[in-house]
């Protein structure tokens, strides 16, 4: 659990406070001269930046975009994103280490988040996480498999989020198609998608509606 | 157990009809009316309609929401509404099936409500792993502007409002009404000192009405059936309907709309089928995970919010999660303690130095290493934490937990003990090789670094410890 060098008998190992350069210049708003950023981003960080009396606020959404575009909270990324919002890298670095969905070391191109919360964990979720997290070690730059906190979906525990498509439940017996269809870049377990079932209480409805679309069929997305 | 008759459907009523989440089939069946109704009226108006149907917060707190719309002040100050939908209370799924099928009624709810605030500018903060729900609420908004329903001059009333669906990244602590104008101004959503409370001082400081998706997607409800109609729902304390999210160990696991004020066990039971066959409940949260446990003995407690206040729980976000006696409650502590750990923001030291060592403790016995004598400490630092810290996180933690220690002492200590003895701890001599592997402290630390000296280095090894920093899960 503990990511701080430790010995066996629990003491840390010397050093594990130390910081990195006591003596290095804290990192300037970078010079727009200096810093290529791709005209896309840009035009999408100051979309999100006209959107708030703040610029400030657009951070989250500006990392975000930054991270679909480099694959993490890179250096580079940070730097291209503070460049555009006029605000310093390491303001934009104590953003990203808080939130679980930025990035802040290289990762598996797709997100597999796991639930791992009571409510999944009480249907099975510590062992279909072990499950994917071994069938997935052969694809360490394709997959980032992750145990994740409640991801609101308890209805259909245990489940898992590939790249923000909810699945559940799931059992060992789908992990194999789960892992084909995110390597073949295709739709994941139509069947299994959350976006496809109808509400739990049979009273709410007055017909017998039929299911809904899947995610990739469904209008606009 | 016979599930609730003849429970009027306000907000789920026929909600899987294909296309509800578009602006036509929402307006044929009679959506934004309520907007039009509201709209004829004065601001003052809709809210006396707001706080006579007794309509309360169905984020967690309950708090009244008409009350908390008279806090604004009055004035031509920049006001804000936040509708708070970063639904993470373990447990609890009902905002995200709302905005899924039915997008507009928020949108609607949205309008009204800030109708009756007199504010301008409107922001729904969702969680960033509702990716369809966030989607689906980005085209809902673009039809709702282009009919002219958000934007300049509402509907010609001079009403204006502009709404951005903002995404998070991944933290429970922006639930936390405070942590989430941090994290909305672009910080780490660390939580604020209260007061101000944000109807006084809230997003750029400005005043804030802050609701949870629920109760917005009830307003149009209120408006079009009139607050006396909808006081008559539920009970006196607790009016009209609410979503329940049942799940755990129960056979249908879901979303139900229910009356407050009817027996638990009729939800449990009656709607979610109860546990598997031949399995019996051990525990229940009535209110997510951040409620403390309730036995199968308050099974017909009344689940409305004053009657699981004076059970000793709470109703919290109204999500029931079911254990049954096939889990041993150490495990549902440990998940519990765990989750509160990792989503502490380190800003407040009883909660998270707190939620830390109760973990500690709680691993401590599952190896046996344990004595009764650190449940009594284990209790201690739950009442440490609680009231004590800026916001209500590491209640959160340290009330179920606190629940689980008074009503399961017997089974901890009996876990405890076995631990023991399975350890060889219990000086019986059982298990030399334990022994031997506490002799091990014995040897000089230069033979023990396990590798490179990061050996028990997680995956995720970036992240800080637990705490200060946001370790992995």
């Amino acid at each position: 659990m503990s990511t701080v060098p430790r010995f066996e008998h629990g003491s840390r190992v010397p050093g594990w406070d130390a910081p990195a350069d006591l003596e290095k210049d804290p990192a300037e708003i970078p010079d727009p001269a200096e810093t290529p950023v791709p005209p896309d981003l840009r035009s999408e960080i100051e979309a999100h930046m006209a959107n708030y009396p703040d610029r400030h606020s657009a951070a989250l959404p500006a990392l975000a975009a930054a991270q679909r575009l480099h694959g993490w909270c890179s250096p580079e990324a940070i730097d291209q994103v503070a460049c555009v919002m006029r605000v310093t890298p390491a303001y934009l670095d104590s953003v990203a280490t808080f939130y679980d969905m930025l990035e802040t070391a290289p990762v598996g191109a797709h997100s597999v988040y796991v639930c791992t919360n009571i409510s999944c964990s009480l249907c099975g979720a510590d062992e279909l996480l072990e499950t994917i997290r071994r069938a997935a070690e052969a694809h360490p730059s394709e997959l980032n498999v992750r145990a994740f906190e409640c991801l609101g979906a308890c209805d259909i525990a245990p489940m898992a989020s590939v790249d923000g498509v909810y699945v559940g439940p799931l059992g060992a017996e789908d992990v194999p198609q789960l892992l084909d269809d995110i390597l073949a870049g295709g739709p994941i377990l139509p069947d299994k998608q959350l976006a496809r079932r109808r509400v739990a209480d049979p009273r709410a409805n007055t017909e017998d509606y039929p299911l809904h679309p899947p995610e990739h069929e469904r209008e606009g997305s | 157990v016979a599930a609730p008759a003849a429970t009027p459907m306000l907000l789920l009523a026929d909600i899987d009809e294909p296309g509800l989440c578009t602006l036509e089939v929402y307006e044929r069946r009679g959506g934004y009316r309520s907007l039009r109704k509201a709209l004829a009226m004065e601001p003052q108006e809709v809210l006396e309609q707001l706080k006579g149907s007794g309509l309360r917060g169905r984020g967690g707190a309950g708090f009244a929401m008409g009350t908390k719309v008279s806090f604004l002040p009055k004035g031509s100050m920049e006001k804000y509404l936040v509708c708070n939908a970063d639904e993470s209370e373990p447990g609890t799924f009902k905002d995200r099936e709302l905005m899924q099928k039915t997008p507009h009624t928020l949108i609607e709810g949205i309008v009204i409500a800030s109708y009756a605030a007199g504010t301008s500018k409107a922001f729904i903060y969702i969680r960033g792993e509702y990716v369809l729900q966030a989607d689906i609420l980005d085209r809902a908004l673009r039809e709702a502007r282009a009919a002219g329903y958000v934007g300049e001059n509402v509907l010609g009333s001079g009403h204006s409002l502009s709404l951005v669906v903002h995404r998070g990244a991944g933290a429970y602590i922006c639930g936390e009404e405070t942590g989430l104008l941090d994290s909305l101004e672009g910080k780490r959503g660390n939580p604020r000192l209260k007061p101000p409370f944000p109807a006084i001082q809230g997003l750029y400081q400005g005043p804030t009405l802050i609701n949870n998706v629920e109760t917005l997607t009830t307003v149009p409800s209120i408006i079009a059936m009139g607050a006396e109609e909808y006081a008559k729902l539920g009970v006196e304390t607790s009016t009209g309907t609410k979503v329940v999210s049942v799940s755990g160990h129960v056979q249908r696991p879901g979303n139900y709309e229910i009356e407050l004020g009817i027996p638990s066990r009729e939800i449990i039971y009656g709607l979610a089928g109860g546990p598997p066959e031949g399995r019996e409940i051990k525990c229940w949260f009535p209110g997510g995970s951040s409620s403390p446990v309730l036995l199968a003995e308050d099974l017909d407690v009344p689940y409305d919010f004053n009657s699981l206040a004076a059970a000793g729980s709470m109703l919290g976000s109204g999500a029931i999660i079911v254990v049954d006696d096939s889990t041993p409650i150490l495990d549902v502590a440990m998940k519990t303690a765990k989750f509160y750990r990792h989503e502490s923001c380190g800003k407040c030291t009883p909660c998270r130095e707190g939620t830390n060592w109760t973990v500690k403790m709680l691993e401590r016995i599952d190896a046996g290493e344990a004595t009764p004598m650190d449940l009594d400490i284990m209790a201690s630092v739950q009442e440490h934490i609680i009231g004590n810290c800026l916001c209500v996180l590491g209640d959160a933690m340290a009330m179920p937990i606190g629940s689980m220690i008074a009503k399961f002492r017997e089974e901890l200590e009996a876990h405890m003990e076995a631990a023991r003895i399975r350890a060889g701890l219990d000086g019986s001599g059982a298990s030399d090789s334990a022994l031997a592997a506490q002799g091990a402290l014995a040897e000089p630390p230069g033979t023990l670094l396990g590798g490179d000296g990061a050996g028990d280095q997680a995956p995720g090894a970036h992240e800080g410890a637990p705490g200060t920093h946001r370790g992995g899960a």
